[in-house]
């Protein structure tokens, strides 16, 4: 699978709150919630984003309350992809669970730009950053996460659980 | 080799005879929880599977606590789908707006027994650790998981074990211990990794003080805060309790993955700067800081010992007259017993505004939300940019003793100074 976008590049530390405030979690229609995805930091966040682009970020991504509304309001913004140097962990079930995928890789986060063309393989991990003309090596995504994402979420999963059961 | 308190809660709930850290397991269930933010979501998702049936309605809980009484005609709505769900499926647990908050309510109503294994959809689910359970946050999606099968995957994780030792001085309780190793690990300095709290200063921490510790243990990236159970647990539990406890204890030759010892007998009271709760800092060093708002309640500070802490402080003193004070007591059996003793009138003739027992502005959605430029002191768990309402305003956190003293004082200040 392969992942190819723009990145929009974040600091440290970002929490759901700002992902997505609290305030706003009265819906869960991806394209109400992405609205206001990013107001807090980038107000122009949703406007600048592309079907496709990247998220690029520090240490502790998406750290602080479980609202799985911040992996919605991403995807509903276009974001197909998360780079950081670290996820928190609630953040990382929702995201592979919802379908979108997570990176770990604190060289590629760090040395890469606002607005850089990546093109990243999501099986091996390589990320490919043009601009630098410079390959980087993300953590692998673990087997079983990678068949989530392949499968469309646990969701999907769960349906075979709902039929079995009958 | 001997295991933790958490790996022993793993290993018994995923059939094993022991788990290592960085193992997966499929764990069972004993109890899964979600509000009226998660819920709508989880709901939507549990249909999407295409479920008809929970596994289990005796071990579900639905709480209407964050955005009631209905803040608008979206979070009505959003509450009113709950209520449906609860009612088609028989969910035995369904709390109504103003039962409390429910991380409070569901110790207060013996719904968590030590030993056990719950999630919620809320992050702050690992309050529970104090009476001994390992409690942990999830997404909707998960707790829809949850709902459906009673069970759910997790990894093993290491255990850091934090040993506070020494007594606490007068003014400080289980919000300044727990502000003061998220000051000195950080925000992420557990991510991933449960928090074993022991030591010589948690015998002398009331229940109450320990949900305190346990509800902030994700402000440091854990998984679970967690204090094996003893004397003060048993007697919180005492004609409580509706399912077994098992009392379990970390193994002499369990295996921790770093060992972090405080010595708090001559520790501040603490408070955490914006816009991150590992800012943190002893009081004596942000003094002075002028307030509009001083918020006391929360799922962190909310208990029936904090709003007698701030009775005590406030008695008979009227908060500053450019500060707005709000006490919002986190369940409604906390209120009652508030009202009883007198407290909620002390309070109020200080010139408190007594709030429905709620998350109220915690979140930065419902009943206080701050203005641009403007700045609260607050007992709750998180000042992230935004909070509390505009991304213009601040959030300091502290415990109850100094929110109080500053709300007389129309600054930061300590409760030595009133």
């Amino acid at each position: 699978m392969m992942v190819r976008g723009r990145a929009h590049k974040f600091g440290d530390d970002l929490d759901t709150d700002v992902i997505i405030p609290a305030r706003y979690l009265v819906t869960t229609d991806p394209k109400a919630l992405a609205e206001h995805c990013m107001e807090g930091v980038d107000p122009e966040f949703p406007g600048k984003v592309k079907p496709g682009d990247i998220v690029v970020a520090g240490k502790n991504f998406g750290s602080g309350s479980s609202r799985e509304h911040a992996v919605i309001a991403l995807q509903g913004a276009g974001i197909g992809l998360v780079i950081a140097g670290s996820f928190a962990r609630i953040f990382y079930r929702n995201a592979f669970n919802s379908g979108l995928p997570l990176l770990e890789c604190a060289e590629a986060a760090s040395e890469s730009r606002a607005g850089d063309y990546l093109q990243v393989e999501l099986e091996s991990g390589k990320i490919f950053n043009r601009r630098l003309g410079r390959e980087f090596q993300a953590e692998p995504i673990p087997g079983f996460m990678l068949q989530l994402i392949k499968e469309g979420g646990l969701v999907e999963h769960l349906k075979r659980y709902s039929g079995a059961k009958k | 080799m001997g295991m933790t308190i958490t790996e022993k809660i793993l290993a018994k709930h995923s059939g094993r005879k022991s788990v290592r850290p960085g193992e997966i397991i499929e764990a069972k269930l004993d109890f899964v929880l979600a509000n009226d933010i998660t819920a709508p979501l989880a709901i939507e998702r549990f249909r999407q599977a295409g479920s008809k049936k929970v596994f289990n309605r005796d071990r579900i809980a639905l709480v209407l606590d964050h955005f009631v009484p209905a803040r608008d005609i979206k979070s009505a709505e959003q509450a009113k789908l709950i209520r449906e769900f609860a009612r088609k499926l028989k969910i035995t647990y369904f709390f109504e707006a103003g039962c409390g908050i429910e991380h409070a309510l569901l110790p207060e109503e013996g719904l968590v027994s030590p030993g056990e294994l719950i999630i919620g959809a809320d992050s702050h689910t690992c309050t529970y650790g104090a009476l001994g359970a390992f409690a942990t946050g999830v997404g909707s999606t998960d707790l829809a998981a949850g709902m459906i099968t009673g069970k759910l995957w997790f990894k093993v994780p290491a255990t850091i074990r934090v040993n506070f030792t020494g007594k606490p001085g007068k003014w400080v309780f289980g919000k300044d211990l727990i502000l003061a190793l998220i000051g000195k690990i950080g925000v992420d300095g557990a991510r991933y990794m449960a928090l074993e709290f022991s030591g010589e200063a948690i015998r002398h921490i009331s229940i109450f003080g320990r949900f305190t510790i346990c509800n902030m243990a994700i402000e440091a990236g854990a998984k679970n805060g967690i204090i094996p159970p003893d004397r003060i647990t048993g007697s919180y539990l005492r004609n409580r309790n509706k399912r077994p406890a098992l009392f379990l204890q970390s193994d002499p030759d369990a295996q921790y993955c770093q060992t972090i010892t405080m010595d708090v007998s001559k520790m501040e009271p603490q408070v955490a700067l914006p816009s991150l709760p590992e800012n943190v800092r002893p009081v004596s060093q942000v003094k002075g800081i002028y307030l509009d708002q001083v918020v006391i309640g929360s799922c962190t500070n909310g208990w029936l010992e904090d709003l007698s802490i701030a009775a005590r402080i406030l008695a008979g003193k009227k908060v500053h007259p450019r500060v707005r004070l709000l006490v919002l007591p986190a369940t409604r059996k906390i209120y009652l017993q508030a009202l009883k003793a007198g407290i909620l009138e002390k309070l109020s003739h200080s010139g408190a505004t007594i709030c429905p027992a709620t998350c109220g502005p915690c979140l930065g959605g419902h009943l206080g939300v701050l203005a641009e430029g403007e700045r609260a002191l607050a007992t709750t768990n998180r000042n992230f940019i935004g909070r509390m309402g505009s991304p213009k305003s601040e959030v300091y956190l502290s415990g109850t003793a100094v929110a109080a003293a500053s709300a007389v004082l129309g600054r930061i200040g300590s409760p030595e100074e009133i």
